[in-house]
């Protein structure tokens, strides 16, 4: 199954944004993964939707390059997930905030922007936090901060370098409303400049808002893909009562 | 390479600002050295022949498990909030980051070293500083190899429940030679005596262990954080 490439990258050659061709993950003999074969086109938003325990984290570690495939391969811009150029290209949010307590909000988003060889690592790091509506609070440290402050932090510092590919995990998870608003601009305005985001979820009313495509996940394996439509929209778990497992 | 350099040191230069502001590993090394330092000196009241005899033993049996208290703590920081994995999704390499480390590591245990020798001397009545700059190449030599096993091996345990017992398991039998020599070294330069003709195989080995071990280190570091 696949996502088809837009006539417009198809047409000029280029590879999609990713290309996950056959990948399967086993821990021990236990496969979390079964030969996951899709192709995510560039722009797009991508909904990848499945139960708990069906793989959704295990493929995107494996495309953000943090765990490696026990078979098969990702690619990302045509060249391979842990080259340094393709790094460059992918912002990542996980399931943890993936900051410092001890070290401010300044301190946390410059040192990443330094490893990510940004110009003006400082100045680039300040932008962010007032977009984000945390410059007043900059000097502050991080295990002072609410939750909901903390992770419009972690959202900025996955936006900071401006990454073509955005890999977010229940990026909705525990949000409050403002880091909810902060995200869901933030993700509309990625769409717009041509990035491509894929976001695992279980919030499906936000994740059929902004998605373009739907995958769902069924026990490791690909139940479905395709585009987003307006029946998933109008009743998001349609898709799970017509292509889950249970129904 | 300059990307390696440029990493490696924001990588050092964050966990000492970190661990400065915490002073976790820094104070329970330290305070460790000194205690383990006073303790064996009451227990034992050694003469100065004694002394003469295991002053390098005893410091680096000290070091040794000092550092394992900063080794510990180097990985066991990034693990708290997922930050290893914002890291390792960067762009700077599994090298970088470990060299980072390494540089962290290596300057707090030698902070560790520099402020336990006074005290060693004043319990033990060592005139540790005849010899001061030879003393600070040869704990610098020792220290570095503890460093780059103990860093490597610190992000090979740092997912084990056991991992303040693992990472010691792990790193003291692979010290075995560079701590020979350092201790040989270290007692040698204590009681005086200049490095010269046999001390000098020591002083060898000591820089071929740092070589292999950090080039290795550098070989398989990806593989232990990607696997």
């Amino acid at each position: 199954m696949s996502i088809q490439d837009s006539p417009s990258s198809a047409a000029a050659g280029q590879p999609p944004a990713l290309e996950i061709d056959g990948v399967s993950k086993f821990y021990g003999h236990y496969p979390a993964l079964r030969k996951i074969k899709l192709n995510i086109e560039r722009g797009s938003t991508l909904a990848l939707l499945g139960r708990n325990g069906a793989g959704k984290t295990t493929l995107l570690r494996i495309l953000a390059g943090l765990s490696r495939a026990s078979e098969g391969t990702v690619r990302i811009y045509g060249a391979d997930v842990r080259k340094t150029e393709t790094r460059h290209r992918i912002g990542v949010l996980g399931h943890g905030i993936s900051l410092y307590d001890e070290l401010t909000a300044l301190e946390n988003l410059t040192i990443f922007a330094k490893l990510y060889g940004l110009e003006n690592p400082e100045k680039r790091a300040r932008q962010w936090l007032e977009r984000v509506g945390l410059d007043r609070v900059r000097d502050g440290r991080v295990r002072e901060f609410s939750r909901g402050m903390r992770q419009r932090l972690a959202v900025a510092r996955a936006f900071l370098h401006q990454p073509e590919v955005l890999l977010f995990d229940e990026p909705f998870t525990a949000l409050d409303d403002k880091a909810i608003a902060v995200l869901q601009d933030l993700f509309a305005n990625a769409h717009k400049e041509g990035r491509t985001v894929v976001m695992s979820t279980h919030q499906l009313r936000e994740a059929m808002e902004l998605a373009t495509h739907v995958a769902l996940i069924e026990r490791g394996e690909l139940a479905y893909t395709g585009e987003r439509t307006q029946e998933m929209v109008n009743d998001p778990s349609y898709l799970y009562r017509t292509y889950g497992a249970n129904g | 390479m300059n990307s390696f350099f440029r990493s490696a040191w924001t990588i050092a230069s964050k966990d000492l600002r970190s661990e400065f502001r915490t002073k976790e590993a820094l104070n329970a090394s330290l305070a460790f050295s000194i205690v383990i330092l006073v303790l064996f000196s009451f227990a034992f009241d050694p003469s100065s022949e004694q002394i003469a005899e295991f002053s390098g033993g005893l410091l680096w049996m000290v070091y040794a498990f000092a550092g394992a208290l900063v080794l510990n703590r180097s990985f066991a920081r990034e693990v708290h909030n997922d930050c290893l994995d914002a890291l390792i999704a960067s762009p700077a390499s599994a090298g970088a980051l470990l060299m980072g480390k390494c540089v962290a590591n290596f300057l707090l245990l030698m902070m560790v070293e520099m402020l336990s020798l006074p005290v060693f001397g004043l319990f033990y009545g060592v005139h540790w500083t005849r010899q001061f700059w030879v003393l600070v190449a040869v704990l610098a030599l020792g220290s570095w190899a503890l460093t780059v096993i103990g860093t490597l091996f610190s992000a090979l345990t740092v997912n084990l429940r056991l991992r303040e017992l693992m990472l010691p398991t792990l790193v003291y039998p692979m010290m075995i030679p560079a701590l020979m020599a350092t201790m040989t070294l270290t007692t040698e330069l204590l009681a005086g005596t200049p490095i010269t003709g046999d001390n000098m195989i020591w002083i060898r080995l000591l820089v071929a262990f740092d070589v292999i071990f950090t080039t290795l280190a550098l070989a398989f570091i990806d593989t232990v954080l990607v696997g």
